[in-house]
Formats: structure tokens, sequence, C-alpha cells
């Protein structure tokens, strides 16, 4: 879990690999090297190279076109869908996050394991699965279709629908990050806070929150990061009419597929600059943990 | 009295870690409860500040049912074996949390927590955050905190477990002196016997959830109630006796068999300095090689075997063995002066022989 922190053997690693020992158990040079070789000219081709031709083909066309595209009405549209679905099921899964993880890092009850695995299911559902498994229930052949239509309710082929799909991919990411910190956390902070006096909401806001924040701003940003970058189930129940039910990666498909280029890559710089962004404060939070933690069990020897 | 404990159990599943306990406890007290893990105590101690509910029984606090009562509304100050310090906060805020929750006003608090930290010598760390601080600082900090919005009661699970031994001595003198000053009714919960009888005015001892014991660190001492005080509290030769021709014995042992009749048991127990040896070998009724000798300051234990291979510890100071001339290996004389008729766990004695009895001076003399 790479919210989680550091573990003894992770620590004790890190100092070894300072300390640049050449050790008995040590691989022989050239095989190092060889691998390291190998290991680099990977990342170089499958992700640097991609990452980089973004955005020199967004940029191919000069600056002007590339804000002319951003700006194109289609486009625009598909920025502002995709930021509002993002701010509709990022703040609902940090709910359910939070009282999921709660729940189970700090209570006994039966079915608790059947909650940690459900949490995990969309993980390993298909996000198209997942999409079909909403118009199934909401589309109009589906369960609930004939009730929708009478009460003139649209969720597939309608952003409702996408906030559903989107909601279900993202489930997990929050859930996640959050109980092993809780689970590390323990309780009894929280009941010195009770033994004080504090109500349960003091208790949750004061002493709860403030020792989860980063794993909990964690989970968020990766939550995020996936909630605008899903295509997979967004695509199945969008019906992708332009202008309308367009997110952003639906509409670099698109326009790719019409052979606009140009236009296609420079919405697709905007999503890769939210998965550098993302990364750049994945980086910082980790490093951050490591230290307090480090920090920690340095003044608890 | 400040609290009153009345028939309290608590069951955990099927498990029953507290069974039909009553006990009360003085305004002002310092006491212990004592016990081996898994003994009930700190349960207890968690039903007194609410965070268990218990299963059956009442408890009081000065004369009020707080079985229904919230943990908040119990006005008890608890410190956690880890203290649970608030690890976002630094001490300040840690020490102040408990009167902004309670709504104190700003200059209130301020003072009120000023005066905690100078109380405790905190006054240089208030800046600082938990894990900046060692182990004896945080203690001091729970405690504070715990103190600061003026509890009817302060609560300490294991307050000196989560610190080495070199600082708990120091800890130990510290709390007792904090205890004097502040004179609140506290409660703290251990299994070192030795922290128990130095710090407390009274010891409640428990063994698997039933209460076996309450008393002073002397009475518990002096007159444990059955064997497994008498085991439990400090060190005890306990001796299994069969009686036969009316006397008790075991092997070449003997003891009153207090009007027990042939046939049946006698548990009897004596402290290692009811011991007398001597060198010479006329001096006392029994032999015995000395076997072993352990070194533990101005006092010394020894480790007797007898010619039945019966292992019998006794202690002497340092002088009386060098004046006795004693080594490993020497062979001695020896006599019991006194011991105790033990109650098995659960068992009832007679009240006249529950006690201690000197050794009739006809089986104790010399040949």
């Amino acid at each position: 879990m790479a919210g989680a922190p550091p573990t003894d053997t992770d620590l004790i690693r890190r100092r070894a690999s300072r300390a640049q020992s050449q050790r008995g158990t040590e691989e022989p040079p050239l095989i190092k090297w060889t691998l390291l070789t190998i290991a680099l000219a990977f990342s170089v081709v499958f992700l640097l190279l991609p990452l980089v031709n973004v955005f020199a083909q967004a940029l191919s066309k000069g600056l002007n076109a590339y804000a002319n595209s951003l700006t194109e009405p289609d486009s625009w549209a598909a920025i502002r869908l995709t930021l509002t679905v993002a701010a509709i099921a990022v703040p609902l899964n940090v709910l359910f996050g939070v009282a999921a993880a709660w729940s189970i890092a700090k209570f006994e009850f039966r079915g608790k394991s059947l909650l940690t695995t459900l949490i995990d299911l969309p993980f390993s559902v298909s996000p198209v699965v997942a999409g079909l498994m909403f118009v199934l229930l909401f589309g109009l052949q589906g369960y609930f279709g004939k009730w929708l239509e009478g009460h003139n309710l649209k969720v597939i082929f309608a952003v409702p629908g996408m906030v559903l799909a989107t909601i279900f991919v993202t489930f997990p990411f929050v859930a996640r990050e959050l109980i092993p910190v809780m689970q590390a956390t323990g309780l009894e902070q929280e009941q010195a806070a009770l033994t004080l006096g504090a109500s349960g909401w003091q208790t949750f806001w004061h002493v709860t929150l403030p020792s989860v924040k980063w794993g909990l701003i964690y989970g968020v940003i990766l939550c995020n990061a996936r909630a605008m970058g899903e295509f997979g189930a967004v695509y199945v129940v969008s019906g992708h009419i332009i202008g309308q039910t367009d997110t952003m990666p639906l509409r670099v498909e698109q326009l790719y597929n019409q052979y606009q280029g140009a236009a296609a890559f420079a919405v697709a710089s905007l999503l890769a600059l939210l998965a550098l962004f993302t990364l750049g404060v994945k980086t910082c939070l980790e490093w951050k943990q490591a230290r307090a933690y480090e920090l920690a069990q340095r003044v608890g020897q | 009295m400040s609290i009153e404990l009345k028939n309290v159990s608590k069951r955990f599943g099927n498990v029953a870690a507290v069974s039909n306990v009553s006990f009360s406890v003085n305004e002002g007290e310092l006491l212990a409860l004592l016990g081996p893990s898994g003994g009930g105590k700190t349960t207890v101690l968690r039903m007194i500040a609410g965070l268990e509910l218990p299963s059956e029984g009442d408890i009081f606090v000065r004369g009020r049912r707080v079985n229904d009562l919230s943990v908040q509304q119990r006005n008890i100050g608890f410190v956690f074996q880890n203290y649970a310090l608030f690890k976002t906060m630094n001490v300040f805020k840690n020490i102040a949390f408990g009167l902004k929750v309670k709504k104190w006003k700003r200059a209130d608090i301020q003072a009120r927590v000023s005066e905690l930290l100078e109380l405790f010598g905190l006054e240089e760390l208030e800046k600082r955050y938990p894990h900046q601080l060692s182990g004896g600082q945080r203690q001091r900090v729970a405690i504070a905190r715990a103190l600061a919005p003026k509890p009817g009661v302060l609560l300490l699970d294991e307050p000196f477990g989560a610190v080495d031994a070199k600082i708990r001595q120091e800890l130990r003198e510290w709390l007792v002196t904090l205890h004097h000053e502040l004179n609140v009714t506290t409660i703290f919960v251990t299994h070192d016997q030795e922290e128990a009888m130095e710090v407390s005015n009274r010891i409640v001892i428990f063994s698997r959830g039933n209460l076996e014991q309450i008393g002073t660190p002397r009475e518990v001492y002096e007159q444990p109630s059955n064997e497994f005080v008498a085991r439990f509290i400090g060190v005890m030769n306990v001796l299994e006796l069969d009686v036969c021709k009316g006397v008790a014995c075991l092997n070449e042992l003997e003891f009153p068999s207090h009007g027990l009749p042939d046939g049946q048991r006698l548990r009897i127990g004596f402290r290692p300095y009811a011991v007398q040896i001597s060198s010479d070998l006329k001096a006392y009724r029994y032999r015995a090689i000395l076997r072993h000798t352990y070194f533990l300051g101005v006092m010394l234990r020894v480790e007797l075997e007898l010619p039945s291979g019966l292992l019998i510890r006794a202690r002497m100071t340092k002088e009386e063995y060098a004046f006795q001339a004693l080594a490993d290996g020497k062979e001695v004389s020896f006599q019991i002066r006194q011991y105790r008729v033990l109650a098995r766990e659960g068992e009832k004695l007679p009240p006249e022989v529950a006690v201690t009895h000197d050794v009739p001076v006809a089986l104790g003399e010399g040949i």
C-alpha cells in the first residue's frame, strides 16, 4: 500500500542502499547494469516518450491552435462536464470512503471481511462491464427503466449515469488509503479524547481527521485522477452525444477518429498534466510520511 | 467514599473477564489494582472510566450510580498505557484539549495549562510534538492532560509499563509526590507487585477475574488470604504437607497438624526471612546443603537443598552470611521460625487456622 508508512525492512533497505556496500549477495556489475538498462529503456520508450509526444503533438501547430482547440465549444463542454462529474463523484466517495474505513478499522462486526472484499470489487471488474451493469439497471430495457421513464428521469445517456459509473469505478480509492492508516492509529487517541469530555463529532474533527490527513488527501488525489480519466465505464453509459455527454477522455477519442490529431492531443495534454500533478503530490506525500515515520522511530528508540 | 463497585461482572462473549467484584476506594487514596496479565484489572479500570460497561453490578462515584453515564459525563482522568497522546498536537494543545472541548475561556485555558506545565516541569516543551518527547516526558504530558479538566478521579493503566527500568524508579517516586500534592483519588493498574507495594496506600489483587484480596501493602504481604496472593506478593516457600500420626510432614520437615485428621493435606507457606541458618550443624533441627547464593544488594538469598532433594529459599543479610562463614556447597543446619497456613484458591479455612504461626519450640529446637 503506497500510502502506508514504510516498514522496518524498507527503512533498513534504504539505509543499506545508501551505504553502497559491495556485499557477497550483490549481483556482479554486468547483470546489474544490464537490468538497469532494460528497466530504463522500457521506462523511456513506454512511459516518457509517449508523454513527451502528447505535448509535442498538442503544440505542433503552435500555441494559438492549442488554445483554440481547447476553447472550441464541444471540447470546452467536455472539459466542463469532466469537472462536474468529478466534483460530484469525488466528494461522495470521500464520504463513503471515510465511513467505510472508519467502520472497518474501528468496529468489530459480522461481514467485515465481506465489506472489505466488496470495496475492492471495482478494481477487479472491467470498467466496460461496470458501465453495462448500469445500462442493464437504469437503461430503457433495464429493471428501473420503465419507472424512470414514467417519472421523466434520464440516467443512461445522461450526466447522472456518468456520475454513477464514475463513482463505481473510483469507489475503492479513498477507503483503501484510509483503512491501513486508521488501523495503525488505533482507538486509544479517540478514547482519550472521549475521557477528556469531547463529543463524538469533536473527536472526529480534532483527533481522527488530522491523524489521517495525508492518507485522505492521497486517496482524494488518486480518486480524482481516476474520475477525470475514466474511459470505459463512462463510454458505455454516456452514449457520447457530442457537446452533451462527452468527457475529456471521450472527446480525445472522438477528435482522434475525426483525424484532428493536434486537437485530440491538446485535450489529452490536459489529462497528462493532471497525471503529472497527481504524481507530484503523491511523491511529496510519501516523502512527508516516511519522514514523519522515521522521526517518530528515532525518537521512540 | 469516593468510588464503590458492587458485585461487578464483565463478560466478553463467553469469557468472564471480571467475576462478581466488590470493593471501595477512599477519597484521596492511591490504590493499586495488581495481578498477572489477563487478571481483569484493566477491565475494572476501564469500567470505572466508562470505556467498558459492566455486564452486571453497579459502580458508584461519590455515592452516585454512574452505570448509565457516558465516558464524557463521568469527569474522570484516564491515562492510557501507551499514553495515547494526540500525535498531531503539540504539548500545549494536548493538555488544553480537555478544556477546549469543555468550552473554557481562552484566558482560563492559558492559565490552567501554564499552571500544569510548571507543575510537571514541561515549560520548555510546550511547542514539542509527542514524537519529539522521551518516554518519561510523554507520561508527564499524559497525566497533565488527564488532570487539566480537574477530574474527581485519576485512573492510570500500567503507568510505568512503557518506560525503561532506569527511569521507572524515578517515576514511581514522582507519582507518590504528585499524589501528595494534588490529593486526587488515584487508581493505577500494574502487574508488578514491587511497584504496587512501593507506590500505593492499598492494593487490590486480581487473578483470573476474581478479587483475591484487598489490603495495605503490609497486610497483603504478611497476611496473604490464600496461596495465590502468597506466591504473587514477594517470595514464598509453599509446601504441601501430609497429615499422619498427628503431625503434618513433607519428607523430613514436620509441622503441627492444626487439628486435621490423618490422611488430610495441609498447605503452608513461609517467607525466606523466616528461615534461620547456622553453619553449626547442631544449632537447629534440620540439615541441608547450601546450593546457591543470589546477591541482591544488602540482602542475600540462598537456596537450600534438603537430603530428600527438597529446595527451600532463605534470606539473610550479607553480614550474617559472612559471620556464619557460609559458602556454596557447605552443609548447614536450619529451622523455620514462622509459617502461614494457606487456603487454596476459592477455599475457606477457619480464621484461627489461616494465620501466621510460630513454630513450637519442641519442633524447632536442635536435637
